[in-house]
């Protein structure tokens, strides 16, 4: 009786001990979770989600704050890998924070623009060049398609335009592969 | 709108059913001689169970039916199973087995292509667990039988367990080779001993060596059409072979040799056309390797100690679950690339 | 079938004795050559209408050099090599310019792409060119010239020449080998150009052994073609360097450089690397061809031999101006071009064309008109049945039955692992599939869309590198501000009443701006109040008598100078503080309008 007791005692210190070791030894710098929920998220820096930038929302899903489902850019894909991700039920996206769109880049009418900067303040990812005064025009390259350019022009002169698809970024289609049902024209002939 | 390659050049799906069908032939033609023309009963029945059960999942799967009935696929699994039965199983039991293999191990999985399991070799299971005492009753060959069942008295049989009035049971079911083994050593005779039985053959039980030759004859043939590879059957063989050879050398009073193993029981069918289903079976050369080695191994250990008469069914189920981690570990070598 | 994979193998294994070794996999596919083989090679004349892509090459579109109306001679350049992995286009025919903008391209997308449209006046005039004294000229100086003159391999890959030709100190190519197998049915311009262009082809394999150094050089061409290999037997005798012709076995896809270079070397080219890393460089004859004709003619690529063969009335090989639309080379060969009928390159590899009236481009090495007994439809297709014929086709030693799976179920990170990007293309697992399904298109599918997905994360990782970086600049520029105005307390408090000079002029400044301010307002103020009516004075005495009270808000220099650093910032240069300041200026005016 007293055995066992003593077994069950030194068997749960010796565990203690060993996960507390393991707890210090094996300790993961920073939260792995927000740069992994990071990694999956499209960076466009839009804020649809009601976050200043991906990193914010990440670290909201993180905390258990935001929902999956608010990454219009992200689109259905981007929820399916959140849900993989987190192991939570796939929902399907909140429109409240906008519907997906074809990726896009702003345009400056540079025959508008008259340099106010506003934009440049406003561009998260600084893809847009230029100085007060002086014309400005988006690194096409370098734009996410936030649209968070757009609303602050004074002259409305910045339309995001969708990206065309061409030769060079073109994408083979996934294969028709339908199981015919029977031929009509052998059901007709049966009729 | 780009579908290259334009050319193809291979048999259907159904070509290869049929020439896998055109294969059991020879074995049937053994069988018939060796039990009699109650197999063929046994066969249409199969056949028949076979294509209305398939038909009727398909109706209820919404799935064309013409283009999967014509496969041919039901048909190779219907008459696998007919030949693994007993001959002269009652028709319910050929007909329960039959839809057991359609229904749950081919359609309530998927279908063509998405059975894992091979689904002859789980109704046999089924059977073999729900009515042991008459899937291990066999007639004896009718060059042993006291009395030998015509066709037509066979179909009788199959249809209504009635005999000939006059003729008890035991006048015309004997234990199987592999039975009979069993019990004797269980009670202490030696090989030398057993061996003098009627029941066996020069190589195996008698006649029964016939049918497995049969199949082998059909199993090459395979082979030569290239709808099988040899790795499986030579794995297989090969296993039983090595095992059996071991134990035979280590007593050879208490083991029976290799020889009696590679032609009793459904050695032969198992390796040519039972672990040959591609559908459930490993793709990997290495894998096809292990896989048939797998099986042949435990075969010969369900046959030695286990409680049932012949494991194939068994031991290929259970390698069956294990083939995608076969797969997994014996990807072959890709051009360009180290190993 | 059987019967002939039996040969097959046996030859194979009398092969091994020879010295030839062998790739796993395979088919036989029906040969047709010789529909197209039994007339020599036919000349087509320019065309009164080119189309001439910007991009008939892997790598940079090419770069304009032509305008709308410009008039252009035989071989002018149109558009230069944009950088080293481009190539340039040159004008096929003397002609006008008519138009540059997309037009459809023979390509698989359908899509257009940009080209130029060449109206021919006749004449077919050349420019003026002359012969290379490439023995003279330095290597790089000679790679130069084939990157302007538009080489790129002809094979079908059109990979710019040049860069393969160039030599590499770490990878010394101690093999050359040319590619005369053409393994594709129906596919007969490198057997024709074989047997008729052979002593150019020598003359193009020598420019290229002397810009490599290659010590061994040798011909693969597949043994159905026993008359090139005759005819090139003959020409590399009489050739200074030693040139071996190697006859292979023929099988598909045995034309395929890492297949060949296995077939004559034994070696396999690692996977995702270059056969110079085994010490091995691979051209197709017909770019050896073109390099002999830019070196030794001064001649631009500007043509290509082209098969056209099918159902139509001649078939056989034209060497066809470069831009010429392919539904009149058709017609020329006495077939019917319909749109979304016609299919470039071969019936294992090629693709239908999305129009009839497409040019002719650097690829285009096949045209077939099909019938339709000849590819007929697929029929439907059935589930995998995991038979694995597709694994013992597949000459890579894939595992198709299992990329089919994870394609299929669009698993890509699996279709990966699984190597995928190892498969070729070649359509053999399609080939001998028993259940017919598209196995090759899958693999296209699951490669452009992993291709699409890592651009995606390029770009995803870039943006948020970028977005780090701007959030840590502003971070930096708070505490830059929050540190000055510490600085500036401190030293306010340290120097009371001692006020630098600078400071004194600034605030001086300063002042005078207030004060011009103010006149400005008292002049204005004192407009509408001269005729007011006693109460509106009182009114107006009231109101300034409150804002006598109100002491004028100061301008903060720092504030100034910070809202300029800030406005700045994000600029590439900046413009200068005044600039910086305008916003400022425009807020503070509406402080003093309330006033």
């Amino acid at each position: 009786m007293l055995t066992a007791l003593y077994v069950m005692i030194g068997l749960a210190l010796l565990l203690g001990i060993v996960l507390g070791y393991s707890a210090l030894k094996f300790k993961v710098e920073g939260d792995p979770l927000v740069a992994r929920i990071d990694a999956l998220l499209p960076q466009t820096q839009c804020g649809q989600c009601g976050y200043p930038g991906c990193k914010p929302y990440a670290t909201a899903i993180a905390k258990g704050e935001a929902d999956i489902n608010q990454c219009p850019p992200g689109g259905d894909a981007g929820v399916h890998a959140l849900a993989d991700l987190l192991g939570v039920e796939y929902k399907p996206l909140n429109a409240e924070h906008g519907l997906p769109k074809p990726k896009s880049v702003a345009v400056i009418d540079e025959n508008v623009c008259i340099g106010c900067t506003l934009c440049i303040q406003a561009c998260p990812v600084d893809a847009i060049l230029g100085a007060a005064k002086h014309m400005h025009t988006v690194i096409a390259s370098e734009c996410t398609g936030c649209e968070l350019c757009v609303a602050p022009c004074p002259v409305d002169c910045i339309s995001m335009e969708p990206i065309a698809e061409s030769p060079a970024n073109w994408k083979w289609r996934y294969p028709v592969f339908e199981i015919k049902p029977e031929r009509p024209v052998q059901k007709k002939s049966a009729a | 709108m780009n579908r290259s390659p334009y050319l193809t050049d291979a048999p259907s799906v159904t070509s290869i059913m049929l020439r896998v069908l055109l294969a059991l032939v020879p074995g049937i033609a053994a069988y018939v001689w060796v039990f009699g023309g109650g197999i063929l009963v046994t066969l249409a029945l199969a056949s028949v169970t076979a294509l209305s059960v398939e038909a009727l999942m398909l109706k209820l799967r919404e799935r064309p039916i013409r283009m999967f009935i014509t496969d041919g696929s039901a048909l190779v699994t219907a008459w696998l199973l007919a030949l693994a039965l007993p001959p002269l199983a009652p028709w319910w039991l050929v007909v329960l087995g039959t839809a057991i293999a359609i229904v749950l191990a081919k359609q309530l999985y998927g279908g063509l292509g998405y059975n894992p399991f091979n689904p002859a070799m789980v109704a046999y299971a089924a059977l073999l667990i729900s009515f042991p005492l008459l899937m291990t009753s066999w007639p004896a060959p009718l060059a042993l039988a006291e009395t030998q069942l015509g066709f037509i008295e066979q179909m009788q049989f199959i249809f209504s367990g009635a005999l000939p009035t006059g003729v008890a049971l035991d006048a015309v079911t004997s234990a199987t080779p592999l039975d009979y083994l069993k019990t004797q050593l269980m009670l202490n005779h030696s090989m030398e001993e057993i061996a003098q039985s009627t029941i066996f053959g020069a190589l195996g039980g008698q006649g029964i060596e016939l049918i497995a030759a049969g199949y082998l004859l059909g199993g090459l043939f395979l082979i030569q059409q290239r709808i099988i590879t040899w790795h499986l059957p030579t794995a297989f063989l090969a296993s039983i072979a090595l095992i059996a050879a071991i134990f035979y050398l280590s007593d050879a009073s208490r083991f029976a040799d290799p020889a009696f193993h590679l032609f009793s029981g459904a050695t032969m069918l198992c390796a040519f056309f039972i672990i040959t289903d591609p559908v459930s079976g490993p793709t990997t050369p290495k894998g096809k390797l292990i896989f048939a080695a797998g099986i042949g191994f435990m075969t010969y250990i369900i046959r030695v100690y286990g409680g049932y008469p012949d494991g194939v069914a068994f031991a290929v189920i259970f390698f069956n679950i294990c083939v995608p981690l076969i797969d997994a570990c014996t990807q072959p070598r890709v051009f360009g690339h180290e190993k | 079938m059987n019967a002939i994979v039996n040969i097959s193998r046996l030859l194979k294994g009398k092969l091994a004795k020879t010295g030839l070794s062998s790739f796993k996999g395979g088919v036989h596919p029906p040969q047709h050559k010789l529909e197209s083989t039994t007339s020599p090679i036919r000349s087509v004349a320019a065309p009164k209408h080119l189309v001439l892509p910007l991009r008939q090459h892997v790598g940079n579109v090419s770069k304009l050099q032509v305008a709308v109306g410009d008039h252009v001679l035989k071989g002018q350049l149109l558009a230069k090599a944009d950088g080293q992995v481009s190539a340039a286009v040159h004008a096929p025919t003397s002609g006008v310019i008519a138009s540059i903008g997309n037009q459809l391209i023979p390509h698989p997308s359908g899509l257009p792409d940009i080209s130029i449209t060449l109206e021919a006046d006749g004449s077919d005039q050349w420019i003026e060119h002359q012969a290379l004294d490439y023995l003279s000229m330095s290597k790089p100086e000679l790679l130069d010239h084939l990157r302007e003159a538009g080489v790129v391999g002809l094979g079908g890959a059109t990979f710019p020449s040049h860069i393969k030709l160039r030599e590499d100190a770490r990878h010394p190519v101690r093999t050359l080998i040319i590619n005369g197998a053409e393994c594709e049915p129906y596919i007969s311009c490198d057997d024709m150009l074989m047997r008729e262009r052979t002593d150019e082809i020598v003359r193009g394999i020598e420019i290229m052994r002397y810009l490599l150094d290659a010590e061994v050089c040798a011909i693969g061409i597949e043994d159905n073609k026993p008359e090139a290999i005759q005819a090139m037997r003959e020409a590399v005798a009489k050739s200074a360097i030693a040139i071996d012709v190697i006859p292979v076995p023929t099988i598909y896809p045995g034309g395929g450089a890492k297949q060949l270079i296995k077939v004559i070397t034994g070696k396999e080219v690692p996977s995702g690397r270059l056969p110079t890393e085994i010490g091995v460089q691979c051209f197709n004859v017909a770019t050896a061809y073109s390099v002999h004709r830019v070196v030794n003619h001064g001649e631009p690529v500007i043509s290509r031999i082209v098969t056209v063969t099918g159902n139509v009335d001649r078939p056989g090989n034209y060497e066809a101006p470069l831009g010429i639309s392919i539904s009149e080379l058709v017609q020329l060969a006495g077939g019917e071009a319909e749109d979304g009928d016609l299919v470039m390159g071969g019936p294992m590899m090629g693709f239908n064309l999305p129009a009839a009236d497409v040019p002719v481009v650097k690829a285009t090495n096949c045209i077939i008109v099909p019938s339709a007994e000849m590819f007929p439809e697929p029929e439907p297709a059935l589930p995998c049945i995991r038979c694995t014929r597709c694994a013992d086709a597949c000459p890579v030693n894939l595992q198709p039955q299992e990329l089919y799976w994870f394609s299929k179920s669009q698993n890509l990170e699996k279709a990966r692992e699984y190597k995928i990007f190892d498969c070729i293309e070649c359509g053999c697992c399609t080939y001998v599939c028993p259940s017919n399904i598209p196995l090759v298109q899958y693999y296209r599918y699951a490669k452009s869309e992993i291709i699409a997905q890592d651009r995606a994360k390029e770009a995803a990782d870039i943006a948020r590198e970028r977005n780090e970086f701007r959030l840590m600049r502003i971070e930096r520029e708070k505490q830059e501000r929050a540190q000055k105005h510490a600085q500036k307390a401190a030293g306010a408090k340290a120097e009371a009443g001692v006020d630098s000079a600078a400071e004194a002029a600034k605030k001086a400044a300063i002042a005078a701006a207030v004060e011009r301010a103010k006149a400005q307002k008292a002049e204005v103020v004192a407009k509408n109040t001269e005729e007011a009516s006693p109460r509106v004075e009182a009114e107006i005495a009231k109101i300034e008598a409150r804002r006598a009270h109100q002491p004028e808000p100061p301008v903060q220099p720092e504030q100034a100078q910070l809202f300029a650093e800030q406005q700045e910032a994000p600029a590439a240069s900046g413009t200068g503080q005044a600039d910086g300041l305008q916003p400022l200026s425009k807020e503070k005016q509406p402080t003093e309008e309330a006033k």
